[in-house]
Parts: C-alpha cells; sequence; structure tokens
C-alpha cells in the first residue's frame, strides 16, 4: 500500500477511572435501583401493605385491651414479617426475572464496577425494611399506645435495617435457583410458612411444643430474638441469635455468588 | 499495513462446547481498529457464542480471546467497549434519560447525553419510560446506551431486528457516523442487505466454524455467479442444458439463468435469439454467495 503515515492514535486511550467516577457508578446504581422499585406499585405496595394491615388488625383493633407487653411483643412480629419480604422478594424475584430476561448478562457485559449490581438491590431492601419499621412504629405509637422509649425505637429500626441482609441472602440464592416467573410462588411457600413457624403471626409460645424446639432452624426465629431484645423483652443470648443471622447470611451468600459465577 | 497492534479484539483458536454440543470448532477471528465487521451466519451457527466470548460472559475451554490485548473479564478492557445485546429486557419503570445517565456512569470519558441522545435519534424520548416505547424505539435507545461510553469498539447483536425500513436506514447511518468517529464496530445480523450496506469485511460462520472472511467482494467473487434476464422464445429446458449454465427457468414471459460465466453463455443466447429483447446481466448478491457458501458446507458434512 502507500507509505503516507498516518497518525494512529485519535480516539482517547487513557481508560483508567477515576475514583470519583467509580463511586459515582455505584451510586448511579444505587438510585436507580430504588427509583424502579419505588415506580414499580405491584412490587412496593404487598411489601408496605401486609405487615402494617396484619399490624393494624392484630395488633392495635384486636388487641386494644392487652397488656403492655403483648404490645411490644405483636409489634416486635410484625416487624420482623414485614423486614422479610423485601429482602426476599426484593433480591429474588428480581434476580429471577432479570437472569431470564438477559438484564443480568447485559450488566455483565458492561463495565458496571463489581458488585454495584447487589449493592444496589440490598440499599434498596434496606431502605424499604427501613420504611416498613418507621410505619409500624408510627401506628404502636400513636395508635396503639405502645410505650417505647427513643432508644428502643432506634434499635428496632437498626434491628429491622440490618436485619433484612439475611433474607436479602436467602432471596439471591433462591433467585440462582429458580428462572423467571415461577420465583415468587416458590418464594412464598417459603416465606409464609417460615414466618408462622417461627411464631411471627402466632406467638411461639402458642404453637405445638415440637414446633417450638426446631423454631431456631429458621432465621427469622434469631431476628425476632433480636427484635424483643431491642425493645428490652429479652435478656442474654442477643450475641448467639446475631452470630447464628450473620452464618446463615455468609454461607448464603457465598452459595449464591458461586452459582452466579458458574451459571449466570 | 495492517500489524499485530491493529487488532482490537480477536479469537485465536477458541474452542467451545456445551455438553456435547461443540458450539465453536476452532474459530479465528481478528477485528482492526476503525473498521465495520459483519458476522453472517444461519442460526446456531456459532455468533452469538463468538460475542459471548469477546464480552468475557463465557471463557472458551481451549484457544484464547482478547479484547484490546487483554482479558476481556478484566473491566479496563470492557471499559473501552459498548453493547447492544439481542434481548435484554431493561428496567420499564425507568425513564431513558435516567438508563442513559447509568450506563454512561460506568465509563471514564462518557458522551454528554444530549449527544447520544442525537447520535441514536432518540431525543423526543428521553422523558419516556422504557416500557412504554415500541419495539423499534426500545431498539434505538438500546443502540444510544451502546455508544453512550464512547467506545472504540461497539458491539451490536441483530441491532435492526423488528425496526421499520426507515427505522432501519436511520440506524445504518448512525453505524455509519460511528465507524467515521474511528470506533470499531461488530455486528451480527440476518438482514444480508446490511452486511452489504455497511460492511468493510465480512465473516460468514456455520456450525461452529469460519467458512469465509473477506470483503464484501471478495465473498460475491467467492461464488462467481452472474443472473441473466431477457424476454426470449427459447425453450427453459433446452438453455438449461447448456454448458456453463447452472440453470434456467421462465419467470413469466422471461427467461432467467444463472452462469458463472456470462460472456460465454450471452454470446450463444445472442447467436440463438436475434429478437432477443429486454436483456439484464447481474452480479449474484451477497444473498446468494451466502447461501451457496452455506449449502457447500451442508453437502460436505453429508458427504
Amino acid at each position: 500500500m502507500n507509505s503516507v503515515s498516518v497518525p494512529v492514535s485519535v480516539t482517547p486511550t487513557v481508560t483508567g477511572m477515576s475514583t470519583r467516577r467509580v463511586i459515582g457508578a455505584y451510586l448511579a446504581e444505587v438510585r436507580s435501583e430504588c427509583l424502579r422499585y419505588m415506580r414499580a406499585p405491584a412490587f412496593m405496595l404487598p411489601i408496605m401493605l401486609l405487615p402494617t394491615m396484619f399490624y393494624l388488625l392484630f395488633g392495635v383493633i384486636m388487641n386494644g385491651a392487652a397488656g403492655a407487653d403483648t404490645a411490644r411483643y405483636l409489634l416486635v412480629s410484625y416487624g420482623v414479617f414485614g423486614v422479610i419480604s423485601p429482602g426476599l422478594f426484593g433480591f429474588g424475584v428480581s434476580l429471577a426475572l432479570e437472569r431470564d430476561g438477559g438484564l443480568l448478562t447485559y450488566k455483565r457485559a458492561l463495565p458496571m464496577p463489581p458488585g454495584a449490581y447487589l449493592l444496589g438491590k440490598m440499599l434498596m431492601a434496606m431502605a424499604a425494611a427501613a420504611v416498613v419499621i418507621l410505619m409500624l412504629l408510627g401506628m404502636a405509637l400513636a395508635m396503639g399506645h405502645v410505650a417505647l422509649s427513643l432508644q428502643q425505637c432506634a434499635l428496632l429500626l437498626l434491628t429491622g435495617v440490618l436485619g433484612v441482609l439475611p433474607f436479602c441472602a436467602l432471596g439471591m440464592l433462591i433467585g440462582t435457583l429458580i428462572k423467571g416467573q415461577g420465583a415468587p410462588g416458590m418464594l412464598n411457600l417459603i416465606y409464609l410458612p417460615m414466618s408462622f413457624f417461627s411464631g411471627l403471626w402466632v406467638p411461639i409460645n402458642l404453637l405445638p411444643k415440637t414446633l417450638q424446639q426446631i423454631a431456631p432452624i429458621w432465621p427469622s426465629y434469631h431476628l425476632h430474638q433480636l427484635g424483643l431484645a431491642a425493645l428490652g423483652m429479652q435478656h442474654g443470648g442477643a450475641v448467639r441469635h446475631f452470630v447464628v443471622l450473620v452464618g446463615f447470611a455468609v454461607v448464603s451468600f457465598i452459595i449464591a455468588t458461586r452459582r452466579l459465577r458458574r451459571y449466570g | 499495513m495492517h500489524t499485530q497492534t491493529d487488532a482490537v479484539a480477536r479469537l485465536c483458536g477458541v474452542v467451545k462446547r456445551y455438553g456435547h454440543l461443540m458450539a465453536l470448532d476452532g474459530v479465528d477471528l481478528v477485528l482492526r481498529r476503525g473498521e465495520l465487521l459483519a458476522v453472517l451466519g444461519p442460526n446456531g451457527a456459532g455468533k452469538s457464542t463468538s460475542i459471548s466470548l469477546l464480552l468475557g460472559l463465557i471463557r472458551p475451554d481451549s484457544g484464547k480471546a482478547e479484547l484490546f490485548g487483554m482479558d476481556p473479564q478484566q473491566i479496563d478492557a470492557r471499559r473501552r467497549i459498548g453493547v447492544m445485546l439481542q434481548s435484554a429486557m431493561l428496567p420499564p419503570t425507568l425513564r431513558v434519560a435516567e438508563l442513559l445517565r447509568l450506563v454512561a456512569s460506568y465509563y471514564p470519558h462518557p458522551r454528554p447525553l444530549k449527544e447520544s441522545a442525537a447520535l441514536a435519534g432518540i431525543d423526543d424520548l428521553l422523558n419516556h419510560p422504557y416500557g412504554k416505547l415500541s419495539g423499534g424505539q426500545q431498539r434505538r435507545v438500546q443502540f444510544a446506551l451502546a455508544l453512550c461510553g464512547r467506545p472504540e469498539l461497539v458491539f451490536l447483536d441483530e441491532p435492526t431486528v423488528g425496526m421499520d425500513i426507515d427505522a432501519r436506514r436511520k440506524l445504518w447511518s448512525a453505524m455509519r457516523n460511528l465507524v467515521a468517529e474511528g470506533c470499531s464496530v461488530v455486528l451480527t445480523t440476518h438482514y444480508l442487505e446490511e452486511a452489504e450496506a455497511l460492511a468493510q469485511r465480512v465473516v460468514v460462520m456455520a456450525k461452529g466454524r469460519v467458512l469465509s472472511e473477506g470483503s464484501v467482494d471478495a465473498l460475491r467473487a467467492h461464488v462467481p455467479l452472474a443472473r441473466i434476464r431477457c424476454a426470449t422464445d427459447l425453450d427453459a429446458e433446452a438453455v438449461a442444458i447448456w454448458p456453463m449454465v447452472n440453470a434456467a427457468q421462465r419467470d413469466g414471459d422471461r427467461l432467467v439463468i444463472h452462469t458463472s460465466e456470462p460472456e460465454n453463455v450471452l454470446r450463444r443466447l445472442l447467436d440463438a435469439d436475434a429478437s432477443l429483447s429486454a436483456l439484464e446481466v447481474q452480479r449474484a448478491g451477497l444473498a446468494e454467495a451466502f447461501t451457496e457458501l452455506t449449502r457447500d458446507d451442508e453437502q460436505q458434512e453429508a458427504a
């Protein structure tokens, strides 16, 4: 060919990304994850309404004359019940659908910072859990006449916001096992029985003896105990429950990430 | 002229199996800077597998996939590419501008939002939720997402499926603009006219192997076929047995002849019928070349 030399580099060859832009990418991912679910009422309404309506009915209206301890116990029960669902469904359903619809593949092909996808969903679930707990606290204080100190309220909120994480991990694991539309049904098959057997609907001491004995196999049982401790109704053992939940979360998360890496 | 350093992406002797199915059987592929490469082939030819390997979505069983001389799974390599996949259901509740901002945030030096929108012709869609758009509009948004990071290389997997002719032409001109900017493009397509209109180089794949590689003209020359059409009284069956005539048939009042040596056949044709009229001679299009190539492959397979 001819011997005219052409200046080669017209396109920018700098590909390093500044730390500020990497953080920006994480924030953008979190922001759009929150936005897309806040705009999806079919997703947000059940998460918000189910625990609040249950609490209003069983905790406030039907228990108007019950003692202060019962009222606080029910607040924790429905709080935990409400915190599980953004974790299980927020992670599980969206992951199952996005694996099916090709969004996950697309994001893996893009230079999305590693972990931003999971972090976005995690913070979304934590925000939803915070909203659920705040709504229940508002109802408890305004209508249920539950006596709570500011510190107890804060501790319960913290329990909820962090307590959603083991269920994010469980939802993620199930989301890697099931693809597409089957996920919501499967998750309900776990969510509802687990809530019942760990004493979130019916106080645990009213359950048959054997169910009481096996209740500690459910992560929701341990979160319930932690919630009770936050309101000063349980003394001792909080560390053990905390360790069980962390262990459960870590194991589920490791299995789920391995599956994701292997099967996509 | 083209040295090793010109390559922006390459597959070297790549083998990929899915269980017993051989998806890629020793594929070599090189994409050079600033060129538009079209990858053609029937379903199951291995086009998507090749793209997935170059994007780092899957790993080869043997051989090597490289992006800018790096492993495609390295994020620094992928920060220089843009992607439009065949099926990706983007979040329907997010607005187009929000999607553009999100994807642009992954890149070190993205285009301004307005510029990406203008390049893809979606200025008027920015405030619409993605889920409310028509199929063709969604494809244009996906194209905008592919170029919003100012990539040096763009992968377009069947970009114009489901588009009407007008939308397709607009996307073609947007692709030409990208190439004019110095961006390399890998395009897989079922539409041969798309490859013919856009590609500098065409790779034809079938059954996990590269059958041919070269310019559009070189590919056409691979199948030295011409088509002669004319109005004549000659009998189609008689013409069909002439030497060097591959096929001849009637199309209404016209006779259509396929031949690899149009000059010789024409001479004899004009001698045989002095009143012959409405004569047309046409080189084979990419479509004929493509059919011929992939049919050869099937025959070899059967033999």
